[in-house]
């Protein structure tokens, strides 16, 4: 059964065309990558899934529900959690803090028994702190634990951003190129990442890359995009050998 | 330097770390119980002032300092408190269910405010929210069968069960158990997850919205409970004036409660206290100053807001952290001397995510 579905979706800005037709399903487990040259539209589905765009045309599903319009929040409360190319994290805050407020949609207390601190929000904050724990363990994230964001260097934020969305507990993860930035040795436990993010977690996994060598590792499938039209689907090999990809890339 | 040994993560989310804050925290609280009975009435009476200040600065601090929502224009929530509560006072309603109504009131404005202001941010949420106090103001110098108008209102004792709220005594425990429990409460809501929800919209607005925080409900909810406090201390200060005129509600004193949140520090608790006494002795030292100045300069009408605005656009140029800041700097240097490290504190120069152009 496919969770995610996209069906002949697009989105143009003013005159120009962002996105065109483009439909693709995502099987429950997969990795799933989303590769083209700059411009290609590749974050611009990520925004259309996030609902930070409205979509003109098509439509999206998970798992055969229509998400195509629900508000924004609502996305993440779906289960649906998602990183930034270049982070945004709360900087002000500390990394545990970045952590407990992925938590947000899982809060079953309302803002007036939190003003008096009930017991059953402490519970809930105690139940929060130890599922975050168990992410900070995941992801080496200790020595971060109580650092501000804007004192770490830029590496260590995108695996926070990792851990923020992972926090979410979601059942679809977009990545939006995880790898930039990093350098081959973290780009590499990146990879054991995020494969044990899928199989250990269970958790369905679309990620935009440009990194060849991190997309042959991980992803099953490999979708192409051009100018906002779809190229092709297929296995990284296959994908890496069409002569549509490599004319999108190298010219004619 | 104390390291504190953490083994359980309640530890975290208590109020007090160790036992050094609680035995503190507990001598300001037993001082500030004994306080009357030692000092002049005039100092009492200022006190009362005090925490005034915080409970109106504690509103201001959720919405600017927490929610990264400017407002400007506080002093009409004061205003809409104070003439509320005066308003239902002489008409017979209850001593506290009326200070509860003025604060309800003063909430209910701001969560319209909030709704209106929610594609606004930065510097047009600013100006907007002048226009608003710019408004409350010319409404209750207009609404003279109700307010008065220039020639003023006096707000009645308030006397009940027998006992008079309005001695210099009475008031102060009142207030002293109101602002006690105001900062709870906001301490409380920083700790859970509205208050991290309100902080992320602070940070990045997209980002808090693909953690499924809901903008619209989070900054209606940081207008409201602001607009909240600050009523009820507008509630609490028109019995410390005792006559409401509506030059008492002037974008002066927007501009004094803005000055509490950012001399006292943008984003932090203890921020709310320090601006709060920054700001209750200013006028003093003015006063003070005025003395020794030439007189050409000293009777000047202008001279309180130029301090004010000097003082402002100082913090705001080098110590952007306030007060507050300048302390966790001082303390750093003592607990660590002689290795303290000049660039601790250094940064990335970063902006309110709020006042960025996008």
């Amino acid at each position: 059964m496919s969770i995610f579905a996209a069906k002949e979706i697009g989105v143009s800005f003013g005159g120009v065309r962002a996105l065109h037709d483009v439909s693709f399903n995502v099987e429950k487990g997969e990795i799933f990558s989303i590769m083209g040259p700059n411009g290609a539209g590749k974050t611009t589905v990520f925004n259309l899934i996030s609902r930070f765009y409205d979509l003109d045309q098509g439509d999206l599903f998970l798992n055969d529900e229509r998400i195509s319009n629900i508000p924004p929040h609502e996305v993440a409360a779906r289960g649906i959690a998602r990183t930034f190319q270049n982070t945004e994290l709360f900087e002000n805050e500390t990394v545990l803090q970045n952590l407990l407020t992925a938590h947000h949609t899982h809060r079953s207390t309302s803002f007036l028994s939190e003003m008096f601190f009930f017991p059953h929000v402490r519970r809930q904050e105690l139940a929060f702190r130890e599922k975050v724990e168990d992410i900070i363990d995941l992801l080496d994230l200790q020595s971060y634990r109580d650092q501000r964001i804007d004192a770490l260097p830029f590496g260590a934020r995108k695996i926070v951003e990792l851990g923020r969305a992972l926090s979410l507990e979601p059942q679809l993860l977009l990545l939006d190129e995880p790898s930039s930035g990093l350098n081959p040795e973290e780009t590499e436990d990146l990879s054991f990442w995020i494969e044990d993010i899928n199989e250990e977690l269970g958790v369905t996994v679309i990620m935009v890359e440009h990194d060849m060598n991190l997309l042959g590792q991980v992803s099953g499938r490999v979708m192409a995009l051009s100018d906002g039209e779809l190229l092709t689907i297929g296995t990284p090999d296959e994908v890496r050998e069409h002569p549509d990809v490599i004319s999108a890339y190298l010219g004619d | 330097m104390r390291f504190v040994l953490k083994t359980k993560y309640t530890q975290d989310i208590n109020l007090f770390l160790h036992n050094g804050q609680r035995f503190w925290y507990g001598l300001l609280m037993a001082a500030l119980i004994l306080a009357p009975f030692f000092l002049e009435s005039f100092y009492v009476g200022e006190l009362t002032y005090l925490f005034i200040w915080v409970i109106a600065g504690a509103g201001l601090m959720l919405l600017i300092g927490y929610t990264g929502l400017v407002s400007m224009g506080h002093a009409a929530f004061m205003a809409i408190g104070a003439y509320a509560h005066a308003v239902l006072f002489k008409l017979g309603v209850p001593f506290f269910p009326s200070l509860l109504m003025a604060a309800l009131i003063s909430g209910f404005l701001g969560a319209i405010i909030g709704v209106a202001a929610l594609r606004m941010t930065g510097i047009y949420l600013a100006v907007a929210t002048i226009s608003f106090a710019f408004i409350i103001e010319k409404v209750i110098s207009a609404w003279r069968p109700v307010t008065g108008g220039h020639r003023g209102f006096i707000v009645p004792e308030p006397v009940m069960f027998g006992v008079d709220f309005g001695s210099d005594i009475v008031f102060y425990f009142l207030c002293l158990v109101i602002v006690t429990a105001v900062m709870l409460l906001v301490i409380n809501l920083l700790r859970s997850p509205i208050g991290r929800a309100m902080v992320a919209v602070r940070d990045s607005e997209i980002s808090a919205q693909a953690m499924g925080v809901n903008l619209v409900q989070t900054k209606t909810l940081a207008f409201t409970l602001s607009a909240a406090f600050t009523g009820l201390a507008g509630a609490l200060y028109s019995h410390k004036i005792g006559m409401l005129f509506p030059e008492n509600f002037t974008i002066l004193l927007s501009i004094k409660l803005l000055m509490l949140v950012v001399v006292g520090g943008l984003g932090s608790v203890h921020g709310i206290v320090f601006g709060a006494m920054f700001i209750s002795i200013l006028p003093q030292v003015i006063a003070i100053l005025r003395d020794f100045l030439p007189t050409w300069l000293a009777q000047r009408r202008g001279l309180e807001p130029l301090v004010f605005g000097s003082i402002l656009l100082f913090f705001l140029m080098y110590e952007p952290l306030g007060l507050y800041g300048r302390w966790v700097k001082i303390r750093s240097y003592f607990t660590q001397f002689p290795l303290y490290r000049k660039a601790t504190f250094k940064r990335q120069k970063s902006y309110l995510r709020t006042e960025r152009v996008h």
